[in-house]
């Protein structure tokens, strides 16, 4: 099963069994979403559990919040995450907000999808990875999948959460990646790193589509002798100190691989929790490859900008040699 | 016209039929034979262009397109009536429009290749870029508007979206600033009945696009979009209300989107058969090719003939645009600020000695 399958079967299992998870968004009923992430649910489910929305992420977002604080639980769609800033309003100054404006009387349980990054020779607004604008809203949390196996049983988590879930899915690898995924329900703990591979040399924290990146890095530098300890962070708000703690503890270096702009990133947050919570282990400065601090291009400069096995791999010796 | 054509009159404004024969004349607009033999030209090599376009993607030669295919009249229109010294605001369907404001074929074909230079529109004044994130552009076109009241210049604003943008808190935003500062713009909705899968009656419960006006104190209509006369004659109209001071004016134009959304879109999943071939007896060439041909102005042969010339001018275009010079890792960094803060240099240098230590790392390799 890819990932487009995977978040699909969790959306199926989740509507079947509560009545109040309702799935909306743009194209996402009669067309099953320009991914067909959502493909046959609405045949499955109705017309009211699963519908296409006028074309309004505001309209969208909004509408949900006023869903979930009256008992529904919608899970909605941005058609891609470049598109979300008119909707940014209702998450940042509502949804994040109504638990704690109300004193805990109001929540809003929901999951905003959306697919993010580079790396598909997309038009303007197609290519962003803005995790950590989405990080920097008090009371949002912000999650990413980077296998199907996860895609699943995060967004189960996510729908059965009480808190609005920023759910970024990783487009680029879509359908790039195939794997046995457990049959019926799962959940995966949300705010719990995956270290996908240990190691001993270097720590590299990153998350949806450049976990396969990293990997590929670290065949050529295992041809090298670099050992690497590779850690999926699964959940970008709130972060799994104590697995980064932990790794570099064992491997007194770490170096952060983001898709987003360089300045202000998650690269930036990692490293600082890197010096808060093992300095005294540190053999080198928390390294980063991320975006630099541009629009992501199109498709004729994108390659400058995307962040690759080699890229990973120049820092990663650079880190090794300090 | 716009008393007439209140869209609470539910009356669709028209002026040929699906046969291209003039309904009553007294609602043509004001255009000689040869203006409208060249309409119908431009309208054609926009056609040709775009179906090209659609085989260059499926040649993988360039990236994801949206075509334009049977909403030429909208743009036909725009491009008889714009003039050097108005503006023009894109959706990002409007080909015929941008042409005629000298964006060059090259140029689209840059932007949908995936260079940005593909928006620079040398030799064209007073065009937006395309804009992707839906009906955030009508804003500027309001705001552009204000520009023009405030200095009291002669210049309107052609500002177009979609039916599905229409459900954009920016289209009612827009529509609502340009109503009460009373500016010069007209804004064209392209109804072609699709926001890509979803149909127009899921965007609204209005009777109409065109009604959405009346609640701005704006002047609408609603016009059939396939019928290049009815388009100008409409924009004619609105020119002049916009000339007196009365804009803005809201236009409805119906349409349909014959071919997909984009290039990755498959209509056969929404749409059926039957409604296609409805929609293909108004498509808007055939009707303008009749009218011209009942007057004798136009032929099956000549049409022939040009196509034939037009196909190779799309050709000459994209070949040369397929032959831009590729970017340079330095290229990426432009054009951020009026001038590149130290920050943005460092990230460039850096990405320079990346490349350099890569080139040595692949060369070691491949002598190994």
């Amino acid at each position: 099963m890819n990932l487009v399958g995977a978040i699909n079967d969790a959306l199926d299992i989740k509507l079947n069994e509560d009545k109040n998870v309702i799935v909306f968004g743009q194209d996402v009923g009669v067309e099953g979403g320009v991914f067909r992430v959502t493909e046959n649910l609405q045949k499955k489910y109705g017309k009211e559990r699963v519908f296409d929305s006028p074309l309004a992420e505001s309209g969208i977002v909004g509408t949900a919040i006023g869903m979930s604080v009256a008992g529904l639980r919608p899970v909605v769609e941005m058609q891609f995450s470049g598109f979300v800033y008119p909707a940014m309003n209702q998450i940042i100054s509502h949804a994040s907000r109504m638990r704690n404006r109300s004193r805990g009387k109001l929540e809003t349980p929901m999951v905003i999808r959306m697919p993010y990054g580079g790396g598909i020779n997309a038009l303007e607004h197609h290519s962003e990875s803005m995790e950590a604008l989405f990080g920097h809203i008090p009371g949002l949390k912000v999650i990413a999948p980077s296998t199907p196996h996860d895609a699943k049983g995060m967004l189960i988590s996510a729908i059965e959460s009480n808190d609005t879930i920023l759910y970024m899915e990783p487009k680029r690898i879509y359908r790039a990646i195939k794997q046995e995924v457990k049959e019926g329900k799962y959940t995966i703990e949300l705010g719990k790193a995956n270290v996908v591979s240990p190691g001993k040399d270097i720590t590299v924290v990153t998350f949806g589509a450049m976990v396969r990146e990293v990997q590929k890095a670290m065949v050529m530098a295992k041809e090298l002798g670099i050992s690497v300890e590779l850690i999926d962070l699964r959940s970008i708000y709130p972060i799994d100190r104590e697995t980064i703690r932990n790794s570099i503890k064992k491997t007194g270096r770490i170096l952060t691989v983001t898709e987003g702009p360089k300045s202000f990133g998650l690269g930036a947050e990692i490293s600082q929790i890197a010096i808060e919570e093992a300095f005294l282990y540190l053999e080198a400065p928390p390294a980063r490859v991320s975006g630099y601090d541009i629009i992501v291009p199109l498709p004729k400069g994108e390659h400058h900008y995307m962040q690759d096995a080699y890229k990973i791999l120049y820092e990663i010796e650079r880190n090794v040699k300090y | 016209m716009f008393n007439e054509y209140n869209p609470i009159n539910k009356i669709m404004f028209q002026v040929i039929d699906n046969q291209g024969k003039v309904i009553d004349s007294k609602l043509m607009p004001n255009i000689s034979d040869e203006r409208a033999l060249k309409a119908y030209k431009d309208m054609l090599f926009a056609r040709t262009a775009d179906l090209q376009i659609v085989n260059y993607q499926r040649q993988g030669r360039i990236y994801t397109y949206p075509p334009n295919y049977g909403q030429e009249a909208i743009s036909g229109a725009t491009a008889t009536i714009i003039e050097e010294k108005d503006w023009l605001v894109p959706a990002f369907r409007e080909m015929g429009a941008m042409l005629a404001k000298g964006v060059s074929l090259k140029e689209l074909f840059l932007l949908f290749m995936g260079y940005e230079e593909g928006n620079a529109f040398k030799n064209a004044n007073k065009v937006l870029p395309i804009s992707v994130p839906i009906a955030s552009q009508l804003l500027h076109a309001t705001g552009i508007g204000y520009e023009i009241k405030y200095n009291k210049k002669n210049e309107l604003v052609y500002a177009f979206v979609g039916d599905g943008g229409t459900s954009e808190g920016d289209f009612h935003e827009a529509v609502n600033f340009a109503g009460v500062w009373k500016v010069p713009v007209i804004f064209i909705i392209q109804n072609n009945q699709y926001g890509i899968s979803t149909p127009t009656r899921i965007q609204t419960a209005s009777e109409s696009l065109a009604i959405k006006a009346i609640a701005y104190g704006v002047k609408g209509i609603q016009v059939d979009g396939n019928d290049y006369f009815a388009m100008l004659r409409a924009l004619e109209e609105a020119k002049k209300v916009c000339e007196r001071g009365e804009g803005p004016i809201l236009i409805e134009a119906v349409t349909y989107r014959k071919g997909a959304h984009t290039t990755s879109d498959d209509p056969t999943k929404y749409r059926t058969k039957e409604e296609e071939e409805a929609w293909d007896k108004k498509d808007p060439l055939r009707r303008l090719s009749q009218y011209l041909k009942d007057k004798d102005l136009w032929s099956d042969d000549q049409e022939e003939k040009i196509v034939e010339q037009y196909k190779k001018e799309v050709d000459r275009q994209f070949i040369e645009a397929e032959n831009f010079p590729e970017y340079k890792p330095e290229d990426i960094f432009k054009y951020m600020y009026a001038e590149m803060p130290q920050e943005l240099k460092d990230q460039e240098h850096s990405l320079m000695e990346f490349y350099r230590w890569k080139n040595e790392k692949v060369s070691q390799t491949s002598k190994k």
